[in-house]
């Protein structure tokens, strides 16, 4: 799958995510407390809801609509109402660049 | 206009699905990111700071009415004592369910349990049957938490105050989820890997009632049951006097809160008992804010809201009339006027009726104006 620039790292906040939109499909692109890049599927597999606007705690990322949390490093699943893991994706940083390899 | 089924299997939840009523993407005031995360942000001191005030008074409260026990003067602390155990655990429950209340888990998960119990709601199924509620808010035939469906029942409505609907309703509903697992109707918002956890949480609160009423039995004496049981339904008037005010006699089948929640200014004591849920368009907007942070999300979002309710007395005087108008008119609601700064509200969807065929043919669905 081809790497795609999805934004800046200073786009993103630490400890916070953004939207990204590429091919018809919505991701989630993180900034960890310890300046690290992630990124998963941008909707919760509990019912399809943009997790953009959620919370980033630490290394989770909760749903906000039912409060459902994923690790967003592995995509598991840690908290009902959510019990389908979150696809994830590589990622890498380039000259103040965060791309993710997605199809 | 036909009857609305709130049957989680009936016609008008075929229909909502159908409609794209179901799921729906609700409307959502703009609050800009950074500000929405710092609402956002959980703390453990509020709610362990509240749960030592609710705690120590409810053990304060039953100790003193445990000595004074059998005379009349042990009757005010009883009637503090069921109020926290009877209303005030709905609020906990409800918080915790979200995991809001608390930022350690942990924390929130034994008040979640402990409040479950209190207010007589398995534990395993309300969890879901909340995240229904919030997915498809007073959508007839979705929302399995509708407090007051249309035509208003107000026997049952008033026997709410002491509980008795609710009773009536958990105890055989705990047996059979104990003996089976959840019912036909609660296997459509329970997962199938959490039906065995249905079945042991029922099991556990069937012990526990079965063990207060056998020393009932035993002591010959109602004392056992005045601290576990009967608070459930002495105690319960506080929350049902607050609930039926977040969505009674508002609008159903909408996708916008501020058509269907209300927002009602309360006393500090009420405010704790039901842990500002009195702040509700904002919470069920944004669902993620702790109750602690609601006062903030209200200032920051009030401008595109309507105007709060003053008082408890102040909504009851729309409510109460609503109610009695939808005995004749069921379609009848509130629409309040919105500020000038506020958005319009979302009416898209809105022409779906309960209870009619959806199709081009179809009238649209006039708002009344309040």
């Amino acid at each position: 799958m081809p790497w795609t620039k999805a934004c800046a790292t200073q786009d993103i906040d630490e400890e916070d995510l953004i939207r990204f939109d590429h091919g018809g499909q919505t991701y989630a692109i993180y900034h960890s407390p310890e300046g690290d890049f992630y990124a998963t599927a941008g909707k919760c597999t509990h019912e399809e809801v943009h997790l953009c606007d959620g919370l980033v705690m630490g290394h989770l990322i909760e749903c906000p609509k039912h409060n459902g949390k994923f690790d967003y490093r592995t995509g598991k699943a840690k908290r009902a109402l959510v019990c389908i893991n979150l696809r994830t994706f590589p990622v890498k940083v380039e000259d103040g660049d965060v791309y993710i390899e997605v199809p | 206009m036909g009857k609305r089924d709130y049957s989680l299997l009936g016609p008008d939840a075929t229909r909502a699905v159908e409609t794209g009523l179901a799921a729906a993407a609700w409307y959502h005031t703009d609050v800009p990111r950074r500000g929405m995360k710092a609402l956002m942000q959980r703390e453990d001191g509020p709610a362990i700071r509240d749960s030592v005030i609710l705690y120590g008074c409810m053990i304060v409260f039953a100790g003193i009415g445990i000595a004074l026990w059998p005379g009349w003067w042990s009757a005010p602390f009883w009637l503090a004592y069921g109020v926290l155990y009877g209303s005030a655990s709905d609020s906990r429950w409800h918080e915790c369910g979200h995991g809001t209340a608390f930022r350690t888990k942990w924390m929130n998960d034994v008040v979640y349990q402990i409040a479950s119990f209190m207010i007589m709601r398995n534990s395993a199924t309300w969890r879901w049957s909340h995240a229904r509620h919030h997915t498809d808010t007073c959508i007839v035939g979705r929302d399995p938490e509708i407090a007051v469906m249309r035509p208003p029942q107000f026997v049952k409505l008033i026997g709410s105050f002491f509980g008795i609907p609710e009773v009536i309703d958990f105890v055989p509903r705990i047996i059979r989820n104990a003996l089976s697992g959840p019912t036909p109707q609660e296997r459509t918002f329970v997962p199938e890997s959490e039906w065995g956890k249905v079945r042991r949480v029922a099991q556990a609160y069937c012990a526990i009632h079965a063990a207060t009423l056998a020393l009932a039995l035993w002591t010959g004496s109602i004392l056992p049951l005045m601290v576990i049981g009967l608070p459930r339904i002495y105690g319960a008037w506080h929350h049902v006097l607050t609930g039926l005010l977040q969505h009674g006699g508002l609008a159903d089948n909408v996708i916008d809160h501020r058509l269907n929640s209300r927002t009602v200014l309360m006393n500090p004591i009420s405010r704790f008992i039901y842990w500002n849920m009195n702040y509700h368009v904002e919470h069920h907007m944004f669902p993620m804010v702790p109750y602690h942070a609601l006062p903030r999300l209200h200032d920051a979002i009030r401008h595109d809201l309507p105007a709060p309710d003053t008082s408890m007395l102040s909504a009851y005087r729309q409510v109460w009339p609503a109610f009695r108008r939808q005995l004749r008119h069921e379609d009848y609601f509130l629409k309040r006027a919105l500020p000038p700064t506020a958005k319009p509200y979302r009416e898209d969807l809105h022409r779906i009726s309960p209870g009619t065929p959806v199709g081009p043919a179809t009238p649209p669905h006039a708002l009344p104006a309040e």
